[in-house]
Formats: C-alpha cells, sequence, structure tokens
C-alpha cells in the first residue's frame, strides 16, 4: 500500500476472458483489460453493457459471480480474495452512489482499514486533514458519518480523501462524474490525475459519457459492449463516440441482444 | 391462584406507612387471585413466561453490598440494595430548592392511585419495601441528574424497586437509572410511574446491565400534562429474561412525548419491550426509536402500540423499531401496530429485522477494513442514532462503552458469530 521509499513501484491490472454472472445471468461475456501504473484507461458503454458490474467484480462484491477467466494484480490473483483483502493489494474503487455507512466516520473508517494492512493508524488523522484540503473538502462534513446528508460532490471529494489516505495502486472510478457539479468534477479529477503522476496509481474509469474525459485525461478508451471489450483505441475513440453514440459498434454485434437502444445522440 | 411466599400476609408484614400497607395487602390478594400470565395471552407471547418459578425466590430482605462502578456526576442520588433503601445523597443546595429524593411516608397517600398494568406490577404494589418518590416543585430546574442506583446480590432473592419521579408543573429534570447486580440468579420487577405536571420537562434513562441469570420484568407508566415534554431512555444489555412495558399516556393538550431504546441481546438472553403510545389529547405528539441487536442464541421482542383516541385531533406519532440478526441462531420479532380513532393525525410505523446490510459492509471493505471489524463499525454505528438522542448525556459514555464491549464479542463468542462475505 505504501511503496513510496525508493520511487513508486509498478504494478499492472490484468483481466482476462472475465465472464461474470449475476443473479443467474451472464452480464460479462469474457473481458480483457491490462492497466499498468500511471495509465488512465477509460472504459465507455452504453447502458447495460456491463461497466458497474466490470468494476463490482474485480473488488470482489458479493453476488458478482466470476464464472470464467482471470484478475489478477501485479500476479495475485483476487478472484478468491476478499474485498478487504484485494484492497490491501492495492486495490480502490469508488461508486456511483456511495452507500451510506449510519454511525461510521471517516477517519475511524480509515484507521482500521490502514491499521489492519499494517500501517500507523495515528497518522491517519493528519492525512485526512491534508487530504481534505487537497480536494477542497469541508473538514466540518469530515465528522459525519459516512456519505450521510452529502452531496454528489461531497461524496466524491471524500472518496477522493479515501483514494489519498490509502494510496492504492489501482483505482476503479464507476461513473466518477455522475451527481458531481463542475468544480467537484475538477478538484476530484485533479487530485487523482496528480496521483497517476506522483504516485504512479493506475486508473480504470468507467463512463457513459465523454464529460468525465475532459477533465481526466485518458491514454486509452475500451468501448463495452454487451459484456465484452468492442473496441480498443486512444483518446480519439472518446471524441468518436461524441459524434456518432455507441450505434458503431452496437451495429457490428446486431447479432446479440441489446436492451437499450439509444436514439441518436446520447448527450441531452 | 399462585401459591408461594408472595401472600398478602407477607406483604402486610412489611413496614411503612398505613395507606402503603392497605395498598399492600389489596394488592397481593389480587396477585394471589391471579393465574400466572401465559404466551396465550398476546402480550406475553414470544416471551419464556412459562418457564418462571416464583416459589424459587425468596422475598429479599436484607440489604447487601453496592456497586462498586462508577457513577456520573450527579445533583443527587439514592442506592438500593436487594431492595433496601440505603444511603440518599441530597445536597443542601439541591434540598433547599424544595426537591426530594426519599421514601414514601405517611402523607403520601395520593401516590397510591396508580393503575398496575399486569400482574408484576401488582406484585410490585404489594411487595417494594421502599418506595422511592424523587419529587421536583412546580418551576425548578434541576442542574445534572438525580440517579437511582439498583444493585442485587441476593442469591435468589426477589425484589421490586418502585420509583415514582413527580415534576412540578414548568419544572425540569433527569433521572438516571441504573441497574446492576451481581453473577446470582435473582427476580427483579421494577415499576416506575413518571408524572410530567404541564409544561415540565424529564429527561430519564434506564440502563439495564444485570447479570446473565437474572430475570427483569418491569414495567413504566408515564403521564405527560400540558406543553409537557418527557424524554424516555433505556439501554436494555443484562437479563436472562429482561422486559419492559412502557405505557406512555399523552394527558394534556400539547404533550410531547420521546421514547427512545437500545438493547443488543447475546448468549441466551431474551429482551422483551412492550409500548403503548396513548394520545389522550388534542395536539400531542410522540416519537418511537427502539433499535436492537441479536447475536448468538438470544431473542429480542418488540411489540408496539399508538393509539389516538377521539379527541386527540392533531396528533403526531410515530414508531421504529429496527433490529440487526448477528447470527443464524439469534431471532427477532417486531410488531408495530396503529389504532386512530381521528382522522386529522399524522402517525406512522416503520419495522425492521434483517442481517448487517451487505452494502454497507462491502463499502467498508472495500477500503480494506477486514469483515469483523467492518461488521463492529456498522453494528456500533447502528446504535449512535440512539446513543445521540439519549438524555442524561452524563451517563451516554458509559453505556457506549458497556454497549461496545458487547460489540466487541461479535465474532468471537462461538461458530455463530462468523459471516460470510
Amino acid at each position: 500500500m505504501s511503496e513510496q521509499q525508493g520511487g513508486p513501484a509498478m504494478s499492472e491490472l490484468v483481466v482476462e476472458d472475465l465472464h461474470v454472472q449475476v443473479g443467474g445471468q451472464m452480464v460479462l461475456n469474457g473481458v480483457d483489460l491490462r492497466v499498468a501504473s500511471g495509465e488512465v484507461h477509460a472504459v465507455m458503454g452504453p447502458n447495460g453493457s456491463g461497466k458497474s458490474t466490470l468494476a463490482y467484480a474485480i473488488m470482489g462484491r458479493p453476488g458478482y459471480e466470476v464464472t470464467a477467466g482471470s484478475i489478477t494484480l501485479n500476479d495475485v490473483d483476487l478472484v478468491e480474495l476478499s474485498p478487504w483483502e484485494r484492497a490491501h493489494a492495492g486495490l480502490f474503487s469508488t461508486q456511483q452512489y456511495p452507500t451510506e455507512v449510519p454511525g461510521v466516520g471517516l477517519e475511524n473508517m480509515l484507521e482500521e482499514a490502514v491499521e489492519a494492512a499494517g500501517g500507523d493508524r495515528s497518522a491517519v488523522e493528519a492525512q485526512v486533514a491534508a487530504e481534505a484540503e487537497l480536494v477542497d473538502f469541508d473538514p466540518d462534513l469530515l465528522y459525519r458519518s459516512l456519505n450521510v446528508d452529502l452531496s454528489g460532490g461531497e461524496m466524491k471529494r471524500s472518496e477522493a480523501v479515501q483514494l489519498g489516505v490509502l494510496r492504492p495502486r489501482i483505482a476503479i472510478l464507476d461513473e466518477l462524474d455522475s451527481g458531481l457539479d463542475v468544480d467537484a468534477l475538477a478538484a476530484v479529477s485533479h487530485r487523482i490525475e496528480q496521483a497517476t503522476h506522483e504516485d504512479n496509481l493506475g486508473v480504470l474509469a468507467i463512463t457513459h459519457f465523454s464529460r468525465l474525459l475532459t477533465v481526466l485525461h485518458a491514454d486509452v478508451v475500451h468501448i463495452l459492449i454487451d459484456g465484452a471489450i468492442a473496441e480498443t483505441g486512444g483518446p480519439e475513440l472518446a471524441a468518436q463516440l461524441e459524434d456518432t453514440g455507441y450505434d458503431p459498434w452496437i451495429d457490428t454485434r446486431a447479432e446479440s441482444p441489446v436492451e437499450i437502444h439509444l436514439g441518436g445522440d446520447p448527450w441531452p | 391462584m399462585i401459591e408461594t411466599q408472595f401472600t398478602p400476609d407477607a406483604a402486610g408484614a412489611i413496614p411503612g406507612p398505613d395507606w402503603l400497607a392497605r395498598r399492600r395487602v389489596a394488592a397481593a390478594e389480587q396477585v394471589a387471585a391471579a393465574t400466572m400470565p401465559s404466551v396465550e395471552e398476546e402480550v406475553w407471547r414470544y416471551t419464556p413466561i412459562g418457564q418462571l418459578d416464583l416459589s424459587r425466590y425468596q422475598l429479599a430482605h436484607d440489604g447487601g453490598g453496592t456497586s462498586t462502578a462508577s457513577v456520573p456526576e450527579h445533583s443527587a442520588m439514592a442506592e438500593t440494595s436487594n431492595g433496601r433503601l440505603g444511603v440518599v445523597e441530597l445536597p443542601a443546595e439541591v434540598a433547599a430548592q424544595g426537591v426530594e429524593v426519599r421514601p414514601l411516608g405517611e402523607g403520601d397517600a395520593e401516590l397510591a392511585a396508580s393503575v398496575d398494568v399486569d400482574m408484576f406490577a401488582l406484585m410490585n404494589a404489594a411487595f417494594s419495601v421502599e418506595p422511592l418518590l424523587v419529587r421536583v416543585p412546580p418551576g425548578v430546574s434541576v442542574e445534572g441528574p438525580i440517579v437511582v442506583r439498583h444493585w442485587l446480590d441476593a442469591d435468589g432473592g426477589a425484589v421490586f424497586p418502585r420509583l415514582i419521579v413527580d415534576a412540578g408543573a414548568d419544572s425540569s429534570v433527569e433521572v438516571l437509572e441504573l441497574y446492576g447486580s451481581a453473577d446470582i440468579s435473582a427476580f427483579i420487577s421494577p415499576v416506575i410511574e413518571i408524572r410530567v405536571a404541564a409544561a415540565a420537562r424529564v429527561g430519564y434513562l434506564a440502563v439495564q446491565d444485570l447479570g446473565p441469570k437474572v430475570w427483569h420484568i418491569g414495567s413504566q407508566v408515564s403521564h405527560i400534562g400540558a406543553q409537557a415534554h418527557l424524554r424516555s431512555s433505556s439501554a436494555a444489555l443484562g437479563g436472562e429474561y429482561a422486559r419492559t412495558r412502557l405505557d406512555t399516556h399523552l394527558s394534556g393538550r400539547g404533550a410531547t412525548g420521546d421514547l427512545i431504546s437500545l438493547y443488543f441481546g447475546d448468549g441466551e438472553q431474551t429482551l422483551d419491550f412492550r409500548t403503548f403510545q396513548d394520545h389522550a389529547a388534542p395536539d400531542t405528539t410522540s416519537t418511537l426509536l427502539f433499535k436492537g441487536a441479536v447475536d448468538d442464541s438470544s431473542r429480542s421482542v418488540y411489540t408496539g402500540l399508538i393509539r389516538v383516541r377521539p379527541d386527540a385531533r392533531g396528533t403526531n406519532a410515530y414508531q421504529t423499531n429496527r433490529n440487526i440478526k448477528l447470527s443464524e441462531g439469534a431471532w427477532a420479532e417486531s410488531v408495530p401496530n396503529l389504532e386512530i380513532e381521528n382522522n386529522e393525525v399524522h402517525c406512522s410505523h416503520a419495522s425492521a429485522v434483517g442481517p448487517i446490510n451487505s452494502d454497507q459492509l462491502f463499502y467498508l471493505e472495500s477500503r480494506g477494513v477486514p469483515t469483523e471489524t467492518a461488521e463492529r463499525l456498522i453494528v456500533a454505528g447502528f446504535f449512535d442514532e440512539v446513543l445521540d438522542q439519549f438524555p442524561v448525556l452524563e451517563a451516554v459514555p458509559a453505556v457506549r462503552d458497556r454497549l461496545q464491549s458487547k460489540i466487541e464479542g461479535l465474532g468471537h463468542r462461538g461458530v455463530d458469530g462468523e459471516a460470510g462475505s
């Protein structure tokens, strides 16, 4: 978790042929991805394509059953690990709608997490204060219960504070821009980019719209359609999406049932 | 017919003022004529009442030791030991305000007119050795809680503490009642009467931390006058079978009653609550928040009734009971009820029984908090809402610590404690 001594270490999250079933339904049908330290990958796809399932399956959420394929981080097989063990292996994830945890404070949770990972819990308070300042998170909100009575922007700033303290190797950001005002999105994206430069953080950003990529600059863009990667390219792929929507990729897989048809321009 | 040593003769032999002796004998005669409650009756459903054998217990006559636990800062304090009143500490400056903390005496006959809600309240009326009165005169505000502490160490003893809190008009007082015992087998059946006169403000907290072989069957009856406010709360942590019946009568126009409780069962405990929010006057408000957790093979029962009488227009009444089931072998029952006889009211009730929220667990785990630690954080957090609303703030840290020690047992008590991830 803390390998900043002697320069950030290289890490790689490798997802190979990942098949995932949720509630008896196959949602991912063979996803391949490699995210290395310092890289920002975007996974883009229409509703129902399996984006959130990919995020949850990598983090190990109960109910997301890996039926084939593998997920490894630095050659450690994550599939058999519980979510907290994956976190200790260097994984971090943000949720589109972070869960409210009444009565549990941010600092308290981080102290327990840091201690369990062999770190120094007494250092957490100062780290939280410093990270809160970096993303302009109101210090008064630090004492609220996790995600309770927080706006969308405050929740994501809180998650950026958590990322800053936990210093993961790879972060999975699920719809980071959903429910965020422009200022919060800029502050949180800036903190994440800073971590990719200074801490060699690798990022897998899952998003429906390319708005996020105007503030969080992706090196690699993957198009996820119907539970599999339909195309991988550079930032120009997001620009192309801006023009065409997902139709071109959906059409190439016309033999597969598509739950959601986007009528032309998906941007409101 | 109940054949025990709890006879009218035994009741009549307890020393005290004449009016009280007469009331004791009358109550004991009713007890002698009563049949033991059984689970056939709705109000005793889900309870182990059939296992109660009163002949195992003797009316405790002698005071024993006292609790060694520390007591928060207070304005006055009374202690009982095996039902016997010991030292009453009433500082001169508090007494000078007209505050009374004393056993009932000759002049208190008007206090006899209380309603005994069940057979055990009748037993209390018959066998309470030294009923205690806490009285605050009209207009007086007492700084700091008045503490009443009960200690049991007579093995096989039966004790019947009775506390009457009489808050005069526009007065203000907080009362903390503490129950503790040695590791003995005993029966305790307390009755608390709270009278909140017009515009008075009363905070009450009972902390029940009896030993694991003690049976506790208690009742509390409150009357809240016009524009008066009662905040009545409890933490039920101990006992083998511990039951509290809570009748709250909103008797005066604009009265408010807030009922706040937490309970945590482990081992073989059964914790049982029967609440009654009785809206008898217009524009009255009652809120109820009871939260509990059951671990190991423990059980909890919550049944609550909101009643809005025909005259009680403008009533606001809320009732929430939430339970976390921490092991496969634990069991919680929650039965809310409404009985509304007026249309101009706002009433709601909510109840839930379930395991630890899996989304919350995943959130904490995804940050690197191990499963068992995450469970403890979530359970402690679940109770925070209750602790934050308790009156008698001075007592809350100790309750929090004691609750935490029960929560720390999570996952360490046996195979049932382990939860999947």
